[in-house]
């Protein structure tokens, strides 16, 4: 069998590292991030599988893969990293470039949860449950989910019906265009 | 002992127990709150996934909030809040450019000098534990706690800088100053999966059954928690949890400032005790 690697292909992890400075390519494959993931048993390509995956340069393939949208953050793989990698960091960038580049994402509800999320932020400043819960429901095209949830929350006074807006909302939309604004001239 | 209070989104709501809990212990313990007025929402766990710098500047605007109070230190109880505060505050201070770009974006400068806190920290180290103690007016005599810390109040460790990492004992420590048992068992950090729990339900009750079947084997009476998310989660989901398992559990699920509020001789709605789902009053019954 050939070796099927031509060139440089450090340009992903390079891209990657300077992005949120943690450099993938100092991972040996040792698996403790793989091992201590509570999700690992739904990830089709497990952690240590997508960092080699990084350090081939093998970014489509990364980009289009199941990894990060199962990833929910918890750190254990980046508090036992031998090397130190904080692997969350790597999980958030590549998020934010596959949603960027426009990039099939396997476990579409989670990026419905993330848009969802943010436009309750944008809209009033703060999360308004029951509208996120209600919306993100309608996204995922069940609008019903989790309805037997509702009234046990509102009979425990857990559930408020209207959103509460921040009284400078002004402030909260600038705080978004601004981001945008900077973002693209970054680019 | 001043601080700025950052109570987050979950506690004006699904959390409005953790809250008033909070605000109760506080007020027992000297503790005292100033709320930040009208504080935005710091994201948390949605803006990191998709730009690195909203991530950063929304929770920025508490601590700018913060400084124009004239105060620096701001305690965040929600962990979700408390970790993307401190991310936001550590970033800033190691990174000029990011500093200089947040302060664009809220159109204010930021000077730098404040201190987020974790609450039980505060409890335990700012408080005391021989204050706590002095403070109980009714021990939890009898009670077996089962508590939960979850992902985020001790990872990641460079962030948290807060108890051991893998075997964490704050909690444990402050439940036993109030008189409480607190039993040992294996999944103290394990993740709840609260991040799925609305979008990917199934996949979430798999971790959800882990951590309440380990605390119902360890025998506890109810399970202590410090962060609005995993508290939701666990109590919310165990009849979800029954139908798919078949596992009944019946554990209450409970803040430990509910239960540090009880021994302070706070009243049960005080703490918001009725709020919770899963009925806690049979297994408090006993105090």
């Amino acid at each position: 069998m050939k070796a099927a690697i031509k060139g440089d292909v450090s340009f992903f992890a390079k891209e990657i590292e300077a992005a949120c400075g943690q450099d993938v390519l100092t991972c040996y494959q040792c698996r403790k991030c793989t091992m201590g993931c509570p999700m690992a048993f739904k990830m089709k390509v497990k952690v240590n599988e997508m960092m080699r995956a990084v350090q081939l340069g093998r970014k489509e393939d990364v980009l289009a893969g199941d990894t990060m949208w199962w990833c929910v953050s918890c750190e254990t793989c980046a508090t036992r990293c031998p090397q130190g990698i904080e692997i969350v960091e790597v999980m958030d960038v590549l998020r934010e470039m596959a949603i960027k580049g426009e990039y099939y994402i396997p476990v579409e509800s989670m990026k419905s949860f993330h848009e969802v999320f943010l436009n309750s932020v944008r809209s009033y400043g703060r999360l308004y449950e029951m509208g996120f819960a209600m919306d993100l429901n309608l996204a995922l095209l069940d609008p019903l989910k989790d309805a037997g949830l509702g009234p046990v929350m509102f009979s425990k006074g857990k559930l408020k019906l209207l959103p509460h807006k921040v009284k400078n909302l002004e402030s909260v939309k600038k705080i978004f265009e601004n981001v945008k604004k900077i973002e693209e001239l970054q680019e | 002992m001043k601080y700025a209070y950052y109570p987050g989104c979950s506690l004006e709501s699904s959390a409005k127990e953790y809250d008033l809990s909070i605000r109760a212990c506080c007020g027992l313990a000297g503790v005292d709150l100033v709320e930040i007025p009208d504080w935005v929402c710091c994201g948390a766990s949605s803006a990191h996934a998709t730009s690195h710098l909203l991530s950063i500047a929304l929770p920025a605007k508490a601590l700018v909030q913060t400084e124009a109070m004239g105060l620096h230190q701001v305690i965040a109880p929600c962990v979700a809040c408390l970790t993307r505060l401190k991310v936001a505050s550590m970033e800033m201070d190691e990174d000029e450019k990011l500093k200089s770009n947040v302060e664009k974006v809220l159109e204010t400068p930021y000077q730098g000098n404040v201190k987020v806190r974790n609450i039980l920290d505060v409890f335990l180290n700012d408080v005391g534990l021989d204050r706590v103690k002095m403070a109980v007016e009714k021990p939890l005599k009898g009670l077996k706690v089962a508590c939960y810390y979850g992902c985020l109040l001790t990872r990641p460790p460079h962030i948290a800088q807060f108890d051991d990492v893998e075997n964490p004992h704050s909690m444990d420590d402050l439940m036993r100053a109030v008189g409480a048992e607190t039993v040992d068992w294996s999944f103290k950090t394990d993740c709840c999966g609260v991040s799925m729990s609305l979008a990917e339900t199934d996949v979430a009750l798999d971790l959800t059954n882990k951590v309440l079947e380990g605390a119902k084997d360890a025998g506890a009476d109810c399970v202590a928690v410090a962060c609005p998310l995993c508290q939701s989660n666990l109590d919310l989901r165990q009849k979800d949890i029954g139908n798919k398992f078949g596992a009944f559990y019946d554990l209450p699920v409970l803040y430990f400032s509910q239960l540090m509020g009880l021994a302070f001789g706070a009243t049960t709605r005080d703490v918001g005790l009725e709020k919770v789902i899963v009925n806690p009053f049979p297994a408090l019954g006993a105090i």
